[in-house]
């Protein structure tokens, strides 16, 4: 059962990420690939990691899309068609993106992983209580610096979409 | 671990993503498509974090607290590309690559 449902999502993460990177209407590439977000939601799912899996719903289903989206609608008309790249660049694109499929295949299929047999359940208390501690392997340090990093990008972001008006102002004040 | 699913399977489908991604990202003309790109490239190497993690040491975390520290970097990037987007909008009314010959604010 689970390995039916695993190929079907395998199976819908794939053919709309091609999807998502040949449309040629903005809009609906995003919305593409808010199905392959879905898709790996499900993953997480799969392999019992549900806090990980309401991340990627909240924080990319949620959040980075409902971003692009404003974006897209900010810059583009609805309509509008993406010009493509040209035929021969786009082959040959493909055939070295295949090739570096194959090496990434070989590779993998060539090694041995030392795969344990578990049903070891991951709860969110885990989680937070690795996040949090200052023992030897705890990840406290990175923790902050993240927050740190989002409170930057943050006042960025506004900084950069502002615009002009805010120099100007600081320059006719001088 | 998903049963009767080796971890073999789940890394191909991620490397397939990874290389979508690539594609992408080297055929699409058009800023929030390579922004898109970006995002399936990501999220394939998220993916594989939490599998390995899953599959070879299960008694341990760090694959997890990656895949959201990973996470939380892909959001602040994503805001920062977004308002230089927009930014670039307003001055050259386009968001095309090879319209975008000026960065200097």
């Amino acid at each position: 059962m689970e390995r039916i449902i695993f190929y079907i999502i395998a199976f819908i993460i794939i053919v709309f990420a091609m999807a998502s990177v040949s449309s040629r209407k903005m809009l609906r590439s995003v919305i593409y690939l808010l199905f392959v977000l879905c898709g790996i939601a499900g993953i997480y799912f799969l392999i019992d990691y549900n806090f990980l899996a309401a991340i990627q719903l909240t924080v990319y289903a949620g959040g980075i899309i409902v971003l692009i989206i404003f974006s897209v609608l900010l810059v583009h008309h609805i309509e509008m068609e993406l010009e493509m790249a040209k035929p021969l660049r786009k082959i040959l694109t493909a055939l070295l993106c295949m090739l570096g499929l194959g090496v990434f295949l070989y590779t993998i299929y060539n090694n041995h992983f030392n795969v344990v047999d578990n049903q070891v359940t991951t709860t969110t208390a885990d989680i937070g209580s690795k996040l949090l501690s200052y023992d030897a392997g705890g990840f406290i340090l990175p923790f902050e610096v993240v927050s740190v990093l989002l409170l930057a990008a943050m006042v960025g972001a506004i900084v950069i979409a502002k615009g002009k008006k805010l120099t100007d102002n600081n320059d006719t004040e001088l | 671990m998903i049963a009767g699913i080796s971890i073999y399977e789940i890394l191909t489908v991620t490397s397939i993503l990874f290389f979508i991604g690539v594609y992408g990202f080297i055929t699409r003309k058009n800023l929030i498509s390579v922004l898109i790109s970006i995002e399936l490239i990501l999220n394939a190497s998220v993916v594989n974090f939490v599998v390995i993690n899953k599959y070879l040491y299960p008694d341990m975390l760090q694959g997890v607290i990656f895949a959201i520290f990973i996470i939380a970097v892909a959001a602040a990037e994503t805001a920062l590309a977004v308002s230089i987007i927009i930014n670039l909008y307003r001055q050259i009314s386009s968001v095309e690559v090879k319209d975008t010959e000026v960065m200097k604010y």
